[in-house]
This record gives structure tokens, sequence and C-alpha cells, in this order.
């Protein structure tokens, strides 16, 4: 028995992880989704790396709103600018 | 006047003896469609034999018989030396469009259709003849034409006996699928969509070439033409990938158009499905269908309505879900991510009860004519609720209970909320029809009923959730902002009113909202191609 194959037909491209730097530099991107209290824990978090790596760079963004993926032109902006991004969720 | 002449299809069929013979040859040809349960074809046997003889050194004169066993039998009682060409699977019968046996088609060598009848007449036959001896140059078979009657009808083609004719349309359309084709092999068909993770945990119809070739009869539409582009892997969702998942779920192929709409629909920015599959909240597209075609599909929308057990319902709504899962590659646990899931995400289709409404269909609302066949996607919790209220006997009242119901949505304290369904029963219609409500009435009924002071919405001690001050912008309110009474829904028309479900109860069902609005989901409906 033959069956039409339902799915898109696409073979999942395997991306290997890019080489992880011993310390961060440049710029650090912190990305708000938008979720209540978001903003607390990008406070701390900003905080905090200021006092670990105080020659490092952190830039804020923040998605328009939780419920729909980043827009195309904060994605590309966030990595043209940076060279490392923290996603957080909050609530 | 003579008739532009039509040019027939070329074929291959074998003969008895597995030759090959193939149409047109470049000789006039005589193509005489048999079947052997058919006494007609019998009587009209020897006339083929006859012509055969007497014509065969200069055109071809072929039999094509429509059963195999009957074709050998014929051949045998009538000593056939003319070819009898195996049609048993009747593509020959169909691309010629024939209904009748007998039917008898003379070709030009160019294949060109130059004479046909059907049925055995004693005239047509004569003038056959006639005409074959003078394209042969050959001399007329001797026929004791006494020995025949003047007229007898022909029998139905086996190529337009029930559930043939869609087979063999289906076959033609087969011919155009392009997907990639999947060998089983031996191992149970079943099982082997559950270990291909194609199914949504139930089991699902193998989507053969001709059980998806079949489907594609519902529709005009090129299977190759992409009718959205699914998230979450943007994956492109041809007409014939949508049908293998309307094949899969269950669906004739009188749904599918359903199932096309309801794709395009929820595939429309505003919809953002992405965000509907994506949330911990447990929300999924909720699918209403209006107009005729509510009943030509036999779907239900009284008693079960938002239940089980109509197939129209519980197809379409999985079929849309399977082609989420499998072309856009939306699936659980992975970007599909509900903190509890529902159990309505398996599907949620229903029909609304246009004809037991006092007030005008969701379409017509919409701006479509009463007449028009619309599906409406609305980005919902996975599975609906019930509000009782067995007492009121006014729109008033009863109103003030819907309300009250409606409040708990998300959460008591959430107010300003966005779109939501409520879906009105029969008997709380005509409470509220009693009293000639309109739906902008009941909306405001509702927005005045559950409406409450800020200070009660606000978080506290006592309980965390509830509206922040902050989200107001109001830092320090006044004494008078805080008895403002805020309404529960953002604006009344974000109240989806509908009416289905059984004739005896006195509850309504709503579907809760997700995030609404510009920032998560709005509604969206679609007119569905009537196919006749």
């Amino acid at each position: 028995m033959q069956i039409v194959d339902p799915t898109d037909e696409r073979v999942p491209i395997r991306r290997s992880l890019a080489k992880r730097p011993g310390a961060p530099a440049g710029s650090i991107a912190l990305l708000d989704i938008s979720k209540p209290r978001g903003d607390v824990l990008m406070n701390r978090l900003e905080e905090r790396l200021k006092e670990r790596f105080p020659g490092v760079e952190i830039r804020r963004y923040r998605k328009p709103t939780f419920a729909r993926p980043a827009p195309e032109d904060l994605r590309r902006r966030i990595a043209e600018e940076n060279g490392f991004v923290i996603e957080a969720l909050a609530d | 006047m003579e008739e532009p002449r039509k040019q027939l299809p070329a074929f291959t069929l074998k003969d008895l003896g597995a030759k090959e013979r193939s149409f047109p040859s470049r000789r006039h040809a005589l193509l005489c469609f048999v079947k052997e349960d058919c006494p007609t074809c019998r009587l009209t046997m020897p006339l083929i034999e006859a012509a055969y003889r007497a014509f065969g050194p200069e055109l071809d004169v072929w039999a094509i018989g429509q059963d195999a066993e009957g074709n050998a039998k014929l051949a045998a009682s009538n000593h056939l030396d003319a070819p009898m060409l195996d049609d048993s699977a009747l593509s020959v019968s169909f691309a010629y469009g024939i209904e009748i046996v007998p039917t008898i088609v003379l070709a030009g060598p160019d294949g060109a259709e130059l004479r046909r009848f059907e049925g055995f007449d004693r005239a047509d036959w004569q003038g056959l003849f006639a005409e074959l001896a003078r394209i042969s140059g050959l001399a007329a078979p001797k026929v004791d034409w006494e020995s025949y009657p003047a007229q007898r009808p022909g029998c139905g083609s086996k190529s337009v006996e029930p559930g043939v004719a869609e087979r063999l349309e289906a076959a033609a359309r087969g011919e155009r699928l392009t997907a990639r084709r999947i060998e089983i092999g031996a191992q149970d068909e079943f099982e082997f969509m559950f270990e291909r993770g194609l199914t949504d945990g139930l089991p699902v119809v193998p989507p053969t070439p001709e059980r998806v070739a079949r489907m594609l009869t519902g529709t005009r539409r090129d299977p190759r033409e992409i009718v959205a582009v699914l998230p979450p892997n943007l994956a492109p969702a041809s007409v014939e990938k949508l049908a293998a998942n309307a094949v899969m779920a269950g669906c004739r192929p009188e749904y599918f158009p359903v199932v096309l709409a309801a794709i395009e629909a929820l595939a429309t920015p505003e919809f953002n499905i992405h965000g509907v599959m994506a949330t911990t909240w447990g929300a999924t597209p909720v699918i209403i269908v209006n107009g005729p075609i509510r009943r030509r599909l036999g779907m239900s929308m009284g008693m079960m309505a938002l239940g089980y057990g109509n197939r129209p319902n519980a197809t379409i709504g999985r079929a849309v879900k399977l082609a989420l899962r499998n072309i856009g590659g939306a699936r659980p646990g992975d970007i599909e991510r509900s903190t509890f899931g529902a159990i309505g995400k398996f599907t949620t289709c229903f029909a609304e009860w246009e004809e037991r409404s006092p007030w005008e269909p969701l379409h017509v609302e919409r701006g479509f004519g009463r007449d028009e066949s619309v599906v409406t996607v609305f980005g919902l919790e996975a599975g609906s609720r019930q509000i009782a209220d067995q007492h009121s006997r006014t729109a008033h009242a009863l109103c003030a209970s819907l309300a009250l119901g409606l409040e708990a949505c998300w959460h008591p304290k959430q107010h300003l909320s966005g779109e939501v369904l409520l879906v009105v029963s029969p008997e709380h219609a005509d409470t509220i029809a009693r009293d000639k409500w309109s739906k902008a009435r009941v909306r405001e009924r509702i927005q005045q009923a559950s409406a409450r002071p800020l200070r009660e919405l606000l978080p506290d001690q006592e309980c965390g959730e509830g509206i922040p001050l902050k989200a107001l912008g109001l830092e320090n309110p006044t004494a008078e902002q805080l008895a403002h009474r805020v309404p529960k829904f953002r604006k009344p028309e974000d109240i989806n009113i509908i009416v289905a479900g059984g004739e005896a109860g006195k509850f309504s069902a709503i579907f809760a909202g997700w995030v609404s609005g510009p920032i998560g989901s709005i509604s969206v409906s679609r007119r569905i191609e009537e196919v006749p």
C-alpha cells in the first residue's frame, strides 16, 4: 500500500550550536516578551550583568505582544546589534 | 450540417492474448464497447465479428469488453476472431464517456470521431457497413438482417455504475497528484501512521492516492494551488496536502471546501494561528459553519451540536488540526505548548441553527448573504462550559445570568476582555425573543450586569489576580475612579452570539477567549466554495 505524504516534505536543517565564548563581550540584548512583570525580571538581570561584566553593553528590547512571534525587523535588529540575547518570560 | 469532429482519447489495452493494441493506429478503427451480461451486447457480437472478417484487412475492428471474465466468455461463445480488448479497469470506457453498452464508435486514422451509436438499431448497422465498405473498398459482409430486431435498447455501462464513476473520476484526478508517495509495504497501515507521528492520538484513515484523489473531487481548485502558509514551520499548504489530511480525519469530499475555507481564514495575520497553537492557555480554532452547506452536509446544530457523534462536525475540525500538525508542524510538546490542553483540541466545529434563532445569523451580521455558506474561525478556549438558568422568565433576568457566567471567563477579576463566543440554546433564545430583544440589547445587558467597580477588580492580598492599576495608567486613583464600573468586555461586539443546541434545556454555553484583538487573535470569516 502507498500513501500520499501528508507532511510538508521538508527535511529539517540541522544546525550546530555556535561556539561558546568564555565570557560575554560587546553587547547583550535583553528581550522582554511583554508578559506581566517581565520588566521586573529584566531589570534584575541587567543589574547583575552590569555588576559581573562592567565592560559589556546591555541593550533592552520588547516584543509588542507575547501572543505573537517577534516581528521580523525586531529579530533582525537584535541580531545586527548584539552578540548575545537573553529572552525572558515572566508572570 | 456536419458536426465538428471530436478528437478521441488515445489508449493502449491488451487483447485476450495479452497483445497490446494502441489507438489511434493510423487506420480507421471501429471501437465496440460491450459487456457480457448485456443481452443487446450479445445480440451485437456476431455483427462485430462479421465487420472484422469483412473489413479487418483495411481497418481495426475491436471489441472493448468491460469485465475480464465476461470478455473471455463473449469471445468463446461467439467464436470471436476480432480482438477483444480488456477494459475491465473501465478507464477507456470512462474517458470515452460511455453510458450505454453496446456503444459503437467509428474513428478516422487520426483518431477523430466519425460516427457513434448506442444500443441496437438495425438501420445504424446497415449504414455503418455501407460506410465501412466505402472506406475500405471491400465488400460488406452478407448479413441476414431479417433475423435481427429493428431496435433493442442497450444496458448501462459498467463505468457509470454507482460508486464506479466516482472511483474513475478520482483515478483520473489522481494522475495530477504531485506529493511524495510513501510505501507502507507489508506493515499494518494504521500502526504505520502512528509510528510516523502523523496522528492526533486516534487512528487515521491512510491517505492512499485513490482516497486523496477522491477528496479532490470536492473542490474545483488545482491540487497544486497553495491555499495558505502554515506556521510554525511556515510551510506551504497545497490543496493536495490538505486533501491528504482531510482523508486522514475521515472527511467526505463534500466537506473539503469547508476545510479549505477554514484553513484560509486561520492562516490570516489577524487570526494569528501561531499564537493560538503555541500558547500555554488551552486555545484552539473554534470553527462555526453558516449558510446552506450546513444542511447539505448534515452538520449538527441542534442536540449535541457541541459534542460528538456527527461526522462533518467531528472530521472538519479534525482535518484542520491534522493539517496544522502535519503541514504546519504544530505538535503537542513541541510548538503546541498548552499547560493542560483540552479535549476540544482534537476538533471543535459545529453549525449555527439559523432557523431556530430570533436574530440574524453570524455570517449575515458579518456582511455575507444569508444564502452564502461561510466558515468563521475563533481563537478561543478549546472546550465549552455551560451556564444554567432554569428560572429566569425575562430577557432582562436571563441576560444577567449569562453575564455572570461569562464573567468567569479567564478569571472573574479579569475585565476588559476580548472576544468570546456565547452559544444560546433554543429555550434561552425563546425567553429572550419573547421580550423582542435584539442582539445589541443582549450585549448591552451583559456588559451592564457584568460590570464591577474598579476597586473590586484590583489585585490584592485576598486575591492576587485582577487588573493592575499600572495597566490602566492610574497610579493614584481617585475615589470616583475606583467606583467606576468596568465592563467585562472591552466592547459589546466582542460578545459573539449564535444559537445552537437541543430543544430541551435551559442552558447556554460559552467558549472563553484567549488574548484577543490585534495583540492576539481576531476572528475571521471566509466564504465557502460551493461545488454543485
